[in-house]
Order: C-alpha cells, then structure tokens, then sequence
C-alpha cells in the first residue's frame, strides 16, 4: 500500500470562498510556498509538516522544545515546531530543512555535514542543521563561543564534527559571498 | 556469543548465500524470458545482494538495519571490494528482512540481519566471498562472450579486461552471467594489499538523503489511510488497568478508536508487550495525543511493588555487609590468606544506576495486518525476532510476513527488544487500516529494558613492596537475565560481572562474587555492558595507585608485563599498547596546574581493546574538557572515517551517561519524565574534540561501539580525582561531586 501524496501536500491556490470559510481557514507560508489549514489551529506545525504535508525532515524526540529535533526557521529565527501551534505561525514565514538550500541543491551547511561525515545515527541532524542556520543568519564568522549557544541534543556524540562543519559551511558562505 | 556458535552459525548462512546466489539467477531468469538477447537492457541480479542497472550501476544490498552503527556503509564496501568496483558508482540499498522457506525449514537469505552485523568475523569472510562470486561470474560470461579463457581476464573499476585490451563494463555481460552456475570451489579472496576501498575513508552512503530531510528514518514511513496510534501505559512494572473512562478521549474530533491492551503476565518473559497499555488510534498524531490527555484512567500496582531507588541501595548495599550467600563467579588462589599477609589493604564501594537507552528517535511501528499477510515498516535490532513474534501473534505464515527495515534513530541495545512491535500488531489486529505506532519520550524514559543497577565492593591487598597480591570484587546488582527469553541459558551475573574481565588472570589471588539484588524493573543489554564492571575496576586501579603512591600508569603497565595471553583470551600486549598510547597522547608525565586534572583507564572485552584520557577541570558547577583522548585496537580497520565517528560518539556517550544520566525509581515508578530531568550532554559541555588514534592489525574487526563506552567513564572519574582531590564512587558524578566538593 503506498502512502498517497497528502492531501494537502500541494500549495492550494487562494480558494475562491465565502469570507466565513476563509475565516477557518489559516494561511501558512512554508518554503517560499503557500498552505491553507483547516486543521486545529491548535495543532503544532511539527504535525503539519509530519501528518499532513508529509514534510517529515523535522523530527520528533521529546514534544516539549528540550531537543531541537524539530526545529524549523520562522522569520530566519530557529524555533521547535512542536511547540508552535498553527495559529502562531499563521502568516509568518517558515522554513523546514526540506526549503533550507532555496533553489540550491544543497545549501552549504548541507554540504558542509556530508563533507565532513556528522552523521552517525542522523536523526537530530536536520534539526542541528536547522539551528546552525539561524546561527549562521546572526553571524557570519561563528566563534567556538557561538557554537555553544547550539542547544539541540545528539544522543549518539556528534558534537566535534558539527562543531567542525558549522564552521567550514562558514567558511564556505563567505568564500562564495566575495566571488 | 562463543567462538564456537559463532563458527557454527557462519557455516550455516556461508552455505545458505551460497544458496541465495543459485535462487538469484533463477528467479532473474523465470522473470525475464529472454535472458540472451536484450537482457543486458534488464537489471540483472547477481544473487542476493548484488543488482546491475542498465545504466552499468551495481546496486548492493546492505542487510543490517543503519542505527549509527556505519554498517549500511561498511557492509557492501566489503561485497565491492571483492567485485572490483568503482565505489563512486555503487548504490547501497537497504534489503529487508530476508525471510525464505528452506528445504529445511526456515532460512535466512541474507545471513544475521541484527545491527552489528559487521561485528562478527562470520560477516567480514562471509560478504567478501559474496562479493568474490559474483566477480567470478562476471569474468566467465565475458570469458564466454569472447571465447577465450577466463585465465586471459581480469577486473578493474567495474570492467572486465582482457590481456588483448578488450574491455567490458559489467553491465553488459551482466545478463549472462546470471544464467552461469556459481563456483563449485570457494574462490580465493583479495590480498590487504589490493584492496582499493576497504580501508580507504569512505562517507557515510545516507548522508545527503538525510541532510535535505528526505524521509530517511522509519517513523517518517507512512502508508495511506494508516490511523496513527499512541499510547499511555500502566507506571507500575506488572501493574494493571483498573479503570478507564474513554468518552472524552473518543469525542475529540479525529479520534477513531481506544483499544486496551493488557499486560505480561507478573514474572512471566517478557517477550511480548512490556506493560498494560491504552492505545488513542486517531488521523493524525495531533488528535491521537488530544484524546491520549483527555483518557481517564486508573493503574493498579502489582502486588507489592514499592520499589525505590534508595531501598535498592539499601538492599544492595545490606548484601555486600551481610557477604553470604554469594553466587562465587570466579575463585583464584585464596583471597584470605592474601589479605591476612598483606603490609597494605584497600576498599572502595561503587554505585551505578539504572539507565535508560533514550534513543532520539523513540520506538516506533508501521503496521498493516491482514488476514493472510503483514507488512512492517521499523528499525528494528532484531527482524527474525520480529517475524516470529509476528507469526505468533497473528497467525500469518512468515513467508507472508514482509518487513522492511528503514534506517532508525539510534539503538545502544533498545531496538534488541520487540515490545513495540507487539504492541503495534495488538492494535493493528482490531482495526482494518494499517496503524503507526509513535511512543512519547515520556513512555520511552518509563518503560525501558534498562541497564542493570549495581553496587560494587573492591579490596586489594598488597605486599610490602607495594605489588597487588590480592583482589577481590563482590557485586550486588539487579541481575541483568532478569525475565529475558535470550539470556536465560546465560549465568545470573552476566553483564554485572565478568570472570575474564582484567585483572582477572593477573593478580593471583581472585574473587569475584555475585548477590543478586530483587527488583521488578526491566533489563536489558545497554551498549557497553562491560563499562558496568569496568567502570569500578578502573577507578579502583587508581585508587589502589593513590594509597600506594604509584604511578597510576606505571602501576597498569606493570600487572601487564610481560605482554601475554591470558586464559580468557585477553593479550595483556596488546591492552598495554593502548594505554601507553593514551598516556603518550595526553602527555601523561607533564605535570598540569591551574585546576587541571588528568584520568585515564583501559578496558578489553571480545578481542577488542581501548583506553581513554581526559584533561579536565571543574569551574564552578561545570566540568570543562580541556582535552580527550580515544585509543583502540579492534582489529582490521572496515572504514576509518566511520571508526573514527564511532571512537568520538562512544566517548561522548559514555561519559554523557556518567555525568547526569540516572533512571530512578519511587513508589514503583520510574520518576524521569524527559529531557529535562534525564539530561544527555549537550555541545557546550562536551568536549570540542575527541582526538581518535586507532592500532591497526590484520586480525578480523570488532565492533568498537561496546568496547568504546567502556573505559571512558572511569577514566572521567580518575580525571576529576586529580582535579579535585575528591574521590566520587557513585554514578552520575557531577551531582555527586557538587554534593561532596
């Protein structure tokens, strides 16, 4: 049995409704997409992303934003999608690691974690990459000190060579911006 | 596992890949009538690992599941090895549990399926001669091909060349050779000296698949119109339901059903569900965990279940005192006259507690269960587990059982156990869609196989001049065979204590005694047992340095010497090796000031040995990692890249868990919730590095994730001693150093 593609996985054109039915409706704006959800505004955006749309690179680990396995970028900010509900992040602009290199291949933190092999179990690792991005948006040349504010959980050890790929996709970014 | 089950279960699946390779070719042939002409337009299957694309890619089959452990990487290197590829254009594919009917009986078609796969050196002779036959048949159908003999022929990058210079890819005579009959001999394998990729540095095959967010692990599988399920479980081990009112739970919009699954029987295996549980099936998990809040319910403890931490300890602790009736493990020469002629005596008491696995991806099941067949979607430790207990559980022919092992988020021991998979097939059984079962970290953290808890007492006595004559190790521990169906034929002390563990064999008077300490909870193997028993036998070693003011490196290296084999298998050389390259690494003999403290340990286990070396110090509450230091010897080096991440995560690991992590109990209940209060290390308290050096030989490999987690726990404890000056016996140190400082 194969999974349909979600129902609502494909951006829905502005629905020429009732203005009632609008009102229900809440519009979401994912990777440079727009979503219309007439979910429980109360649903977290992990579900969204998970259950509806099918976007499954933001992960569960512990529901409650002590891990970072979900984290996604709302306005450039990094954030746990479990403990966003819709309603929150209605009309805000979010990222998941799906939308994260833009029209990219890989963007260059992406590039950077398979260059130098982070992954071991790989289950926190878009999440950290998530987290390293909006580091990355604050600060272009991120010191050990920077690194440390990364709260998200490994359970398997990789801290060393994401510290060491959070700082070479750094390099790479300013490298690419002065050509 | 013994030397010898090993030896035997290889002969088995050797004959049985053999086999796999002969159904390859005929299945290849009776799906493709026109296995001559055009063919080579048809992906062909080179037995049951190996698939050529049309495009000239080989496909090859890693069969284990990919829980961290590297081998969906280093298992296939060994296959293309063998066949000569170009490794930038294989395809790794993750093969699914390989379930055949032999002639008698079942069969595994692809060998040992569990995690380690790589570990055993079954896997590493047995995937390399794979990988010889299929090669073998490649060079025979371009021998037939251009009608000369295959002594004319060899390989390279994917082709085969002939002494005139002709040159074939692989994929054009692929079709042929699936028509060949495999060698009747064994084929010679490789030399070290012509391998081109095992050895060589070679990046994790998944690697982009995860990073872009591609649905890569087992919970983001999803079949259409699946109910997605959680749970809430009953908190007291062997508890029961005693009341439930669901009509709340069922009004939440997207609700569809509430099931109740009862317990395992008080003292029974546990070999299906591990508590009584009420299953929330809903369309999406944001439904399922609305109606899982709004269930009221009511738990009945098991008979006399008030267990707690603190009465464990006490019971443990009573039974060191009290010293009789001892299970006697291992007895060497005669501990009391040793004690009664010695000038020096030393005695040191350690607790461990319990552990939790806490896997960052929690267990998980997709389940479909239809009247004449299952699929199941999870990572999975165990698959032939799963199959059987599938079959048990549903009635289901197990050829008609699929079940596809998608990469998962981690394993350290959990996914050895197939509870959720129970579960899953349970609530799947009452309802005609297929159910994804998702568990909370709050049920992850309460209802675990944990690792043992334990007390141990050491006592050393030593001579005048200052030589160990005696050693004795009484361990008080919740007995890790405890209701497990797999270790039952395993002595009681297994995992808590090990007879051939150092310096077993090395001191001459020995005593190691076992008293097993009553609990309910459940055990389970936590990767890196060993470090259970390592962890106090390493600290004691630098305590009994302290007392005898010697050199806590000197001192090991001279139970060492000379460089032997130990009845148990233990080569005292090789363990030495290690340590001296730890202690050259960290500069041992520098002296360090400013607070700073140097600690270090060793282990061996299984052919396998490592030492570790911490620079640390404590500033205020926190404990900094000025430098770390990961030495070990496990053998033929698969894949250096994938070793090294394995050598840096188990030291984080080990000492994550020793620093902060405890599982406890009160009023029968576990008291951890989630990453809140079990608190793994997060980046800005580990170390920045872990500087990795591995020996290599040309023995088979080891799988280095157990030995790792050993010796890097008490070398931490042996480091905040020099730091601090305070000696801390009981885990997890740093609340127990800011007691004590």
């Amino acid at each position: 049995m194969q999974d349909n593609p979600a129902r609502h996985s494909k951006p829905t054109p502005v629905p020429p409704v009732a203005a009632s039915a609008l009102e229900k409706t809440l519009p979401l704006h994912i990777n440079g997409k727009d979503y219309f959800s007439d979910d429980d505004p109360a649903m977290p955006l992990l579900w969204y992303l998970r259950d509806v749309l099918r976007l499954t690179g933001a992960k569960y680990a512990c529901g409650i934003g002590a891990c970072g396995a979900c984290t996604v970028l709302v306005d450039g900010k990094a954030q746990a999608s479990c403990m966003l509900p819709l309603k929150q992040v209605a009309g805000h602009a979010i990222t998941t690691i799906e939308g994260l290199a833009g029209n990219a291949a890989l963007h260059p933190l992406q590039q950077a974690w398979i260059d130098e092999d982070v992954i071991l179990c790989g289950y926190c690792q878009t999440g950290q990459i998530m987290a390293a991005a909006a580091l990355l948006r604050r600060t272009d040349d991120p010191g050990d000190a920077d690194i440390d504010k990364i709260a998200n959980l490994c359970r398997c050890g990789s801290y060393p060579r994401l510290r060491k790929a959070i700082k070479r996709a750094a390099t790479a970014s300013k490298a690419a911006k002065k050509k | 596992m013994s030397a010898e089950i090993s030896r035997r279960r290889f002969l088995v699946i050797s004959a049985s890949a053999a086999g796999g390779l002969l159904v390859g070719w005929r299945n290849a042939r009776a799906q493709q009538p026109l296995p001559y002409l055009g063919a080579r337009f048809q992906p062909q299957q080179l037995g049951a690992f190996v698939r050529i694309e049309t495009d000239g890619r080989v496909v090859i089959g890693a069969r284990a599941c990919e829980v961290g452990q590297g081998v969906k990487t280093s298992l296939p290197m060994l296959i293309a090895e063998e066949m000569d590829l170009d490794w930038k254009r294989v395809h790794v594919e993750q093969l699914p549990y390989g379930y055949v009917d032999g002639d008698t009986g079942a069969a595994d078609q692809y060998g040992i399926q569990g995690v380690a796969g790589d570990a055993s050196p079954g896997a590493w002779d047995e995937l390399r001669r794979v990988g010889a036959v299929a090669r073998w048949l490649l060079v025979q159908a371009a021998a037939q091909q251009w009608n000369i003999s295959a002594k004319r022929l060899r390989t390279q990058a994917g082709d085969v060349v002939a002494d005139d210079g002709r040159r074939v890819d692989y994929g054009a005579v692929a079709a042929l050779a699936a028509t060949l009959d495999p060698p009747s001999d064994k084929l010679p394998l490789k030399p070290a000296t012509l391998w081109g990729i095992i050895g060589k540095p070679t990046a994790t095959v998944d690697a982009r698949e995860i990073v872009v967010g591609h649905r890569a692990f087992a919970s983001d599988a999803y079949l259409a119109d699946a109910l997605i399920a959680v749970m809430v479980r009953c908190p007291y081990v062997d508890g029961s339901l005693d009341q439930l009112d669901d009509a709340q739970a069922r009004a939440v919009p997207g609700v569809r059903k509430v099931i109740v699954i009862a317990g395992p029987k008080p003292d029974t295996p546990f070999d299906g569900v591990l508590a009584a549980g009420v299953a929330v099936l809903a369309d999406n998990t944001w439904a399922a965990l609305q109606g899982r809040k709004k269930l009221k319910l009511q738990w009945k403890p098991a008979v006399g279940n008030v267990e707690s931490s603190a009465a464990l300890a006490t019971a443990a602790n009573a039974l060191l005192d009290a010293n009789t009736n001892g299970i006697v493990v291992r007895n060497d020469g005669d501990f009391a006259s040793a004690l009664k002629k010695s000038s020096m005596q030393i005695r040191a008491r350690y607790s461990l507690p319990f552990l939790a696995h806490a896997t960052l991806e929690p267990p998980n099941a997709l389940i479909h269960v239809q009247k004449d067949k299952v699929l199941l979607i999870a990572g999975l430790h165990d698959p032939d587990g799963a199959s059987r207990l599938l079959h048990d559980l549903t009635g289901v022919a197990r050829n008609k059982i699929e079940i596809r092992l998608p990469r998962s988020g981690g394993d350290f021991g959990r996914r050895l156990h197939n509870d959720f998979v129970a579960e899953a097939a349970l609530i799947a059984q009452s309802v005609d869609v297929p159910v994804k079962l998702l568990w909370l970290r709050e049920d992850d953290l309460q209802h675990d196989f944990y690792r043992p808890f334990g007390v141990h007492e050491l006592q050393a006595t030593l001579d005048r001049h200052r030589k160990i004559t005696g050693w004795l190790q009484h361990c008080a521990a919740t007995p890790r065979n405890y209701r497990d169906t797999a270790m039952r034929e395993l002595p009681i002390y297994a995992d808590c204590l090990d007879p051939g563990a150092f310096p077993a064999g090395v001191v001459v008077n020995f005593e190691q005694t076992f008293f097993p300490v009553a609990s309910r909870v459940p055990r389970g193997d936590w990767l890196g047992a060993e470090g259970f028993s390592a962890f106090a036998v390493q600290c004691f070693l630098d305590e009994i340095a302290g007392a005898a003011k010697l050199d806590p490196v000197d001192m090991r290296l001279d139970l060492l010497k000379p460089a032997r084999i130990l009845h148990d298998g233990l080569d005292t050389g090789r363990l030495a090796e290690v340590l001296q390259m730890a202690a050259d690494k960290i500069e041992w003999k520098r002296k360090r000031y400013n607070g700073h403290g140097l600690g270090i340990a060793c282990h061996a286990a299984g052919g396998a040995y490592a030492a570790h070396a911490f620079e640390i110090s404590v500033q205020g509450n926190n404990l900094v990692f000025h430098r770390a230091i990961c030495v070990a010897d496990v053998g033929r080096v698969l894949n250096p890249l994938s070793l090294q991440a394995q050598l840096m995560g188990g030291t984080i690991q080990s000492i994550s868990s020793a620093l902060n992590l405890a599982i406890t109990l009160k009023n029968g209940q576990v008291q951890q919730q989630n990453f809140t209060d079990y608190t793994l290390m997060r980046m800005a308290n580990a170390p920045r590095d872990v500087e990795t050096f591995i020996i290599e030989s040309d023995r088979a490999p080891i799988d280095a994730n157990e030995i790792v987690v050993a010796s890097a726990a008490p070398a931490l404890a042996n480091a905040i001693y020099a730091a601090t000056t305070v000696r801390v016996r009981k885990l997890p140190l740093m609340p127990e150093l800011l007691r004590l400082l």
